[in-house]
């Protein structure tokens, strides 16, 4: 993978795979603390502590298709090159967060990359989720900006109509990059 | 920041796309499903997708449904694209990157013609 945003895209299937029906990701960019966090939140069905402790395991999968699941293990292995770490809180039953930190300055870490299409494949391609997407920024004085998208309202407004009619999808795309974009600007520095 | 920057601005797209939604007969329904497990993103998939997504918005290509399949156990063909039209049988294709899958979406999708080299023998 070469950007986290593909990461989050990857583990953000776990939870739908989960049948999660309420799925959060949370990205911060923390100068301040030179931190850079990402989390997934899902309330699906979770894992026993057993379970939780050999996702961590590339040679354990679930899947009948391979016999590698590499996800989980990539990103805390990515992770932990750059100072940081990945921790997974999760109870059967209960849903499931994992939180991958990195030490935002260092060398090793992989770009954010295209969190926005990240975002907007996930919405996409499945409807029945409720998506709730944060991005924050901090600076390095402390001033944060806030960029969330809870898709509540968008799909309130469009009942049956698909999200990929192109109207909508221009409309909803425009949303979400604009609105990363925005919050992005004072980390990027420009 | 709002959650929606105007929802008059919604409502107005939204009418928008239902009166050409309208005026347009689709051909029976279309499916594109972009396969997103780990091998497929990391082979590119979400440039496949994206790429899939700005067809539909360029060309106003009205009524295709885009979804996501996991690991179909063929990594080394990834990123996988497969098409359903109406009550055709699937056609699954390997390799596609955002050029191949423009020329899927402008053949088959709009034209209802696979592109050949990259139909994968499933």
């Amino acid at each position: 993978m070469r950007e986290i945003a593909l990461h989050l895209m990857d583990i953000a299937e776990n939870s739908v795979a989960a049948e999660a029906q309420n799925i959060c990701i949370e990205v911060h960019e923390d100068l301040q603390s030179d931190l850079l966090t990402a989390s997934i939140t899902d309330d699906g069905h979770g894992m026993d502590a057993e379970t939780a402790k050999r996702v961590l395991d590339p040679f354990y999968t679930t899947r009948t298709t391979r016999k590698v699941g590499l996800g989980i293990p990539l990103l805390k292995l990515a992770a932990e090159m750059c100072e940081g770490g990945l921790s997974l809180i999760t109870e059967s039953g209960k849903g499931a967060k994992i939180e991958a930190r990195f030490r935002h300055s260092h060398i090793d870490r992989m770009p954010l990359g295209d969190i926005a299409s990240t975002y907007l494949a996930l919405l996409v391609s499945h409807p029945q989720i409720h998506w709730v997407f944060i991005y924050q920024t901090t600076d390095k004085y402390g001033n944060v900006d806030n960029f969330e998208f809870d898709d509540t309202e968008l799909k309130n407004e469009l009942g049956d109509m698909p999200i990929t009619e192109p109207e909508i999808l221009k409309f909803v795309r425009g949303l979400i990059e604009e609105g990363i974009q925005a919050t992005a600007m004072q980390t990027t520095g420009y | 920041m709002p959650a929606i920057k105007s929802l008059e601005e919604l409502k107005r797209v939204r009418e928008e796309a239902l009166q050409k939604k309208k005026m347009k007969a689709t051909p029976g329904n279309i499916q594109v499903i972009v396969a997103m497990g780990t091998c497929g993103i990391a082979a590119g998939a979400r440039d496949t997708m994206k790429s899939v997504l700005n067809f539909i918005e360029t060309n106003a290509v009205s009524g295709v449904t885009v979804t996501q399949t996991g690991c179909i156990g063929k990594c080394e063909q990834e990123p996988i694209v497969q098409v359903v039209i109406g009550d055709q049988p699937k056609v699954t294709y390997g390799k596609v990157n955002a050029e191949v899958a423009g020329q899927i979406m402008k053949q088959h999708v709009q034209n209802g013609m696979p592109v050949k080299d990259y139909v994968l023998p499933i």
